[in-house]
């Protein structure tokens, strides 16, 4: 296996963009931050890779679109999931592994305000006999968050602990568009909205775009004192069927955990859509009590389709530039409820 | 003045599908009125039918005939529903197993608050009022009596209504409608803007100096922001063309019509639009056309300001001054 580090990131997070839904207008910058962390021009990227989705943005071929942020003359080594940015950089770690290329720049974008998202994520579901219906994203989260209330697993104090922690972390993130903490108390006097879930339980529609940056060994070692060295990268999924797995667990997330490897990680940015999610996470990845958990806000601040998994990734890996962690953990999530689920984790060796 | 333009816009498909045998037994049920299960090779019932044991991977062959009835084994209240789903008023989904099943359904119940919800409830099917072998043949659940109160048969196996056999629902047709707000970039708002003005504006490129005309965020061949607005002529090239003989839903002119890339004089880059006022067959690359606008009290922010591109009558221009825009 050859060495490959995270080496850039550059992320934007909105409540609501009032541009082209191709999102060109906010990869530009983001591509001109990369260019910036790491001293290369786009001549320097071996290799190119988007997560998006059409049905997100209301048109056709809007990642073709996108491309136009880099410029292809001459052309570019360029590849597309409809998948979050997670997926996009697994898939670019994968071309750097074959040897054929030593350098990568994934990206991802969404306009999440153009439709309404959780009707929009239904299209991801089982078409004969869930599509139909119409289940919301928010609606499914619920009968997850009660199946666990019901089971004791955990109860409405702990997931406005986790609210409450996301969001006083979050005042220290420029990009989080959710923050501000208050009390338990004050968020569990809030009002119910799709009962179990408050509305600070689920994560706010965000629009936002974001790119990472890998490197193979000396490429790496060029661009920072300390890259993000990819110790573990592995991802999973489960069924489909809302009926046929017990929703208070994952074993995706714990089958990609364990292909990961999480023994001493110190910090985990987790993709938890939702308050409760993240409490099945912590149990499924086995993470120690000790763990810091989504110091930037994690997802309850801003939660950019396509981006926020690759976004946990990028977190990640600035607490090992800054030499604040040794170890940390990325994990991205798709589909209903915790079904698919992707562990990255980094260290910071010489 | 908003930043950008912006128009709302559906984007609608009729999904057909076929069922396949097993998602076609559990489908032909609901539409005789009765809930079907498959058993799996561990002897569970689930509903609906997996089409492959999640163990073995066989086809699943053991279908069980389960109640009408059931527990809510979870649920979530919908204080807003979506376009679409089983009910317009404010419901719960809920996870619902069915006397005789061992893994919950997915469906809708029609209840008037969330304190009506209970995990451990009793429900049961409420049936559409015209069944057609789809999901939404369950109009929704609705609460029911305790489980010895509710009129249910045991669960059968294998003793399917005759209809089944006879008349099997073997497709689909699941209709998907989604709307957005679509927004236009801020160079794509200042070229409709400037429509709206009769004029035609395009960008150029501040490295590769080329005008891009719709105006895009990046130049598509350097990745720079195309800054600088340019003004371009109504008059330009007929670069490639088509004919359009074949009729389609939503045409507004009748066949044969032409479609051309019209190459403007000032852009890099040529861009659609139709060419009348001369026989289909009589348009050809390097032929010389102008702008037809329409009555000036009928302009928008729309391209359709131009009605279509006519005949100068100018003698044709030389390939050498469009082969690069090809």
């Amino acid at each position: 296996m050859r060495d490959v580090a995270v080496v850039g990131f550059a992320q934007r997070q909105m409540e609501e963009f009032d541009g082209s839904p191709t999102c060109v207008e906010l990869l530009v910058p983001l591509f001109a931050e990369c260019y910036e962390q790491t001293g290369w021009t786009r001549k320097d990227v071996g290799f190119w890779c988007s997560g998006s989705s059409d049905y997100l943005a209301g048109r056709s071929f809007s990642f073709v679109q996108a491309v136009d942020a880099i410029g292809v003359t001459p052309p570019v080594n360029e590849s597309h999931v409809e998948m979050d940015l997670a997926w996009a950089m697994y898939e670019a770690w994968i071309k750097i592994q074959t040897g054929e290329v030593d350098t990568a720049l994934v990206y991802a974008f969404g306009k999440s305000s153009a439709g309404v998202l959780r009707r929009t994520l239904a299209l991801q579901l089982e078409p004969y006999t869930m599509t139909p219906l119409w289940p919301d994203t928010v609606s499914l989260a619920g009968l997850q968050a009660r199946a666990g209330i019901d089971a004791g697993l955990w109860d409405e104090t702990a997931m406005a602990e986790v609210v409450n922690r996301s969001m006083g972390d979050a005042e220290k993130n420029e990009y989080a568009v959710r923050k501000g903490a208050s009390s338990v108390e004050e968020l569990l006097a809030r009002p119910m909205y799709a009962d179990p879930l408050r509305k600070h339980d689920c994560a706010p529609v965000t629009d936002g775009a974001a790119a990472i940056v890998l490197a193979a060994g000396d490429r790496a070692r060029d661009v920072r004192d300390k890259p993000a060295w990819i110790s573990g990268l592995a991802h999973n999924v489960d069924p489909m069927s809302m009926g046929t797995r017990d929703l208070t667990r994952s074993p995706s997330a714990a089958a990609a955990a364990a292909g990961a490897g999480v023994d001493g990680v110190e910090v985990a940015e987790l993709h938890a859509a939702f308050s409760h999610q993240e409490l099945v996470l912590r149990r499924e990845l086995g993470l120690a009590g000790d763990v810091a958990i989504n110091p930037s806000g994690g997802p309850l601040s801003g939660n950019p389709m396509f981006s926020a998994g690759g976004i946990r990734i990028g977190e990640a890996a600035k607490k090992i530039w800054s030499g604040e962690a040794a170890k940390t953990l990325g994990h991205a999530t798709s589909g209903p409820a915790l079904q698919q689920n992707l562990v990255c984790t980094m260290e910071g060796r010489a | 003045m908003a930043r950008t333009l912006s128009a709302p816009v559906t984007v609608a498909f009729d999904y057909t599908r076929s069922t396949g045998p097993v998602l076609g037994r559990f489908l032909t049920g609901l539409r005789d009125g009765v809930v079907v299960g498959a058993r799996t090779s561990s002897g569970t019932v689930v509903v609906p039918p997996p089409e492959y044991d999640p163990v073995t991977h066989q086809q699943t062959t053991d279908f069980v005939e389960v109640s009408p009835a059931g527990t809510v084994t979870s649920w979530s209240w919908v204080p807003e529903p979506v376009k679409g789903q089983p009910l317009d008023r404010p419901f719960a989904f809920a996870l619902v197993t069915l006397d005789g099943a061992d893994a919950p359904l997915l469906h809708a119940v029609d209840v008037a608050s969330p304190e009506e919800m209970s995990t451990g409830m009793r429900v049961q099917v409420r049936w559409a009022d015209e069944r057609v072998g789809h999901i939404t043949d369950i109009a929704c659940f609705e609460p029911a009596a305790e489980r010895d109160a509710v009129a249910t048969e045991q669960p059968r196996s294998g003793d399917m209504p005759a209809d089944a056999d006879v008349d099997p629902v073997t497709g689909i047709i699941t209709p998907v409608e989604l709307d957005y707000v679509y927004a236009a970039s801020p160079e794509e708002s200042a070229f409709y803007r400037g429509l709206a003005e009769g004029r035609i504006v395009g960008q150029r490129c501040p490295a590769c100096h080329k005008v891009y005309v719709p105006p895009r965020s990046a130049c598509p061949s350097d990745g720079q922001p195309t800054s600088e607005e340019v003004e371009l002529s109504h008059e330009g090239t007929v670069t490639t063309f088509c004919v359009v003989n074949v009729p389609f839903m939503g045409q507004k002119i009748t066949p044969p019509y032409v479609s051309a890339y019209v190459l403007l004089d000032g852009a890099d880059i040529a861009f659609l639009h139709l060419i009348l006022d001369i026989p289909a067959d009589q348009v050809r690359m390097g032929m010389r056309v102008k702008a037809v606008w329409k009555p000036e009290d009928e302009w928008g922010t729309t391209i359709e300001n131009i009605s279509h591109f006519s005949p100068t009558g100018d003698p044709d221009a030389d390939y050498e001054t469009y082969k690069n825009h090809l």
